[in-house]
């Protein structure tokens, strides 16, 4: 409405056509500041009771046997010594593969490219995929890496898993070794290239080295969260019942959330329990990987 | 003493060697470029898997068949393939996750933006992190054997295997990730138009209902879309707590199965190239990866449209 519509003085200025009513608005806020904080405090407490109650079911199973015995149709026999070592071997795949590709592609992207359209096709496929399901990229893995792949990877293997699991957190790192490299100031490219050294020679030796802070919190944190993927290893057909460690890259494997998805779905209570103890040990892996990326991120955040 | 003529110095301890310098760099140029040209590589393998598979699907089952049969039953004997009975579950599920994420996610949201001192936040925001950081399978074991449980205490008709439990705790899984991406929306709403509010007598609360959110409302939409794709395309959760039961129907005390929870299913059980059921993966895949490509870009489509800029 136009405030010049009415001339204020035309209407009757009366103390009942003005009623701030303000007792009733301030209840209305109390109100809505509790719904505020009641949804904060109950996202608080459901990962607390999730915490909790994983610990009171699983802390009973875990012991040093639980660790280092394969899977058993017994219960009380059975530990995750092929599947830990089978994360180990596949987050080994994962490391080697994803770094060089994830950081080179960020290099390229934040120091290298031109406005052009090889960049911006990269740049929205990189978007397109962080939104695609990890699912997905199982099916990818199986029909690439399984089978077409399948004389390379030898099949249901520990490399097809870990190559389909780089795929699934790339845009991830390389997300991230774009925002670390942005950190980084200017300065420190102009200085290099007044004193003649190539673009290249800059990124080597000082660009890199100032970003590798950043650059490995995002890795870390990026490997966390393929630590705990199941379903793509699943889609590509991990085996749950595996009584060995995996001795090569072709060997087939199972991984932790593997194992614990597997006992998690029998219908008898000791594997349930087996299955939070193996939560514990997965999430104190996650809280040791994030704990490192906090520890890198507040160092690197004082020398600078 | 001698001094060594500065010439000769610099002849034998200086070499620019430009060509070469420029030649490494043109090599590594180069390789980075390989390396970011992955991600097409991988985008051109998803489609060309998942088309390729699906095409000779559509050989053998009419798509009309696909689109319409009121049956899901591709591993019996009579086969039937009707995709709805799987998108009805999962559409379900999902609905009741945004129901839980919404308003947990967005007055979380406000809550750390608008309410929180700053220090209270620094805490905050890190336990939410770590909610997000919670592996899918862990919240499946938390559905399965936690919440459905405590459920069945008040409703008794409800089965082990259920999708209003699937569907709660996937919505406090995507909860975090509504709470982040409004929380960045809503905090980046510029102080002036607060103060601007308040200088015209409003309360805390008329200031975040009719001016902040408002102004974030992009923001805060985009969020919400993200995290629908992010439940339909979740797979743990749904797979362990819902079942793996196709019925149509909107009843969500019984057991259910989501597109996600098929394929699952199915590569479990070692399917065959070439047989039917390895090919119904890559279709139900290929719906799966139509609705979340479909969702995702409506999301950035609606950023791109009605993002308030200011500055």
């Amino acid at each position: 409405m136009n405030i010049n519509d009415t001339r204020i003085s035309d209407r009757p200025i009366t103390s009942d056509l003005f009623k701030p009513n303000l007792a009733k608005r301030y209840n209305l806020d109390r109100v809505f500041a509790f719904f505020a904080w009641g949804a904060t405090t109950i996202a608080v407490a459901i990962l607390a009771w999730l915490l909790i109650t994983i610990l009171i079911d699983g802390i009973g199973t875990l012991n040093w046997n639980f660790i280092d015995s394969f899977a058993s149709r017994k219960a009380e026999r059975a530990g995750i010594k092929a599947a830990l070592a089978g994360t180990l071997w596949v987050m080994g795949v994962v490391a080697v593969f994803s770094f060089p590709l994830g950081v080179g592609a960020g290099i390229f992207l934040e120091e290298f490219s031109e406005d052009n359209w090889f960049t911006r096709l990269v740049e929205i496929n990189i978007s397109n995929l962080a939104g695609v399901p990890s699912i997905i990229y199982g099916l990818l893995g199986l029909a690439a890496f399984v089978r077409i792949l399948g004389p390379i990877t030898g099949g249901r293997s520990v490399l097809a898993g870990g190559l389909t699991l780089v795929l699934l957190i790339l845009p991830v790192i390389i997300v991230s070794t774009r925002e670390a490299l942005r950190t980084v100031p200017d300065g420190i490219r102009a200085a290099g290239f007044a004193l003649g050294a190539t673009r290249w020679q800059v990124i080597w030796n000082h660009i890199l080295p100032a970003a590798m802070p950043g650059i490995l919190t995002g890795m870390i944190l990026s490997l966390s969260r393929a630590i705990g993927e199941t379903a793509p290893l699943l889609a590509i057909g991990a085996a749950s019942f595996i009584a060995f460690t995996p001795n090569g890259l072709q060997s087939s494997f199972t991984a932790l959330p593997i194992q614990i998805y597997d006992w998690v779905g029998r219908p008898k209570k000791e594997f349930h329990d087996l299955a939070a103890s193996g939560i514990i040990v997965l999430m104190t892996v996650l809280l040791l990987m994030n704990a490192g990326a906090i520890y890198l991120r507040n160092r690197f955040q004082q020398t600078r | 003493m001698t001094v060594q003529s500065p010439t000769t110095q610099s002849q034998s301890l200086w070499r620019p060697n430009r060509d070469r310098s420029r030649l490494i760099q043109s090599v590594v140029k180069f390789i980075c470029g390989a390396f970011a040209a992955v991600s097409i590589v991988t985008t051109l393998g998803i489609v060309a898997t998942l088309l390729f598979e699906t095409i000779s699907f559509l050989q053998e089952v009419p798509i009309w068949q696909f689109l319409t049969d009121r049956k899901w039953t591709p591993l019996f004997a009579s086969k039937e393939f009707g995709i709805f009975v799987l998108v009805s579950a999962t559409v379900m599920i999902s609905v009741i996750s945004i129901l839980v994420a919404m308003p947990l996610g967005l007055l979380a949201a406000i809550c750390l933006s608008e309410y929180a001192t700053p220090r209270t936040r620094k805490i905050l925001k890190p336990v939410l992190e770590v909610l997000a950081g919670v592996p899918t399978v862990v919240y499946g074991y938390f559905a399965l054997l936690t919440v459905t449980p405590f459920l069945q205490t008040f409703l008794p008709n409800l089965k082990g295997f259920n999708s209003i439990s699937a569907g709660l705790v996937l919505g406090v899984m995507i909860t975090p990730l509504v709470a982040s991406l409004s929380e960045d929306a809503i905090y980046s709403v510029p102080q002036r138009l607060r103060d601007g509010a308040y200088a015209l007598g409003t309360t805390k609360r008329e200031t975040i209902v009719s001016v902040v959110l408002p102004a974030a409302l992009s923001g805060i939409v985009s969020s919400l879309i993200l995290a629908v794709s992010r439940a339909v395309g979740e797979t743990m959760i749904v797979t362990l707590a819902a079942g793996a039961n196709p019925t149509l129907g909107l009843n969500p005390l019984v057991p259910v199965m989501t597109m996600t929870a098929f394929i699952v299913q199915v590569t479990k059980g070692d399917a065959v190239h070439g047989s039917i059921a390895y090919q119904t993966l890559f279709a139900v895949g290929t719906t799966l990866f139509l609705i979340t490509l479909a969702l995702n870009i409506f999301s950035f489509w609606f950023v791109r449209r009605f993002r308030e800029k200011y500055d």
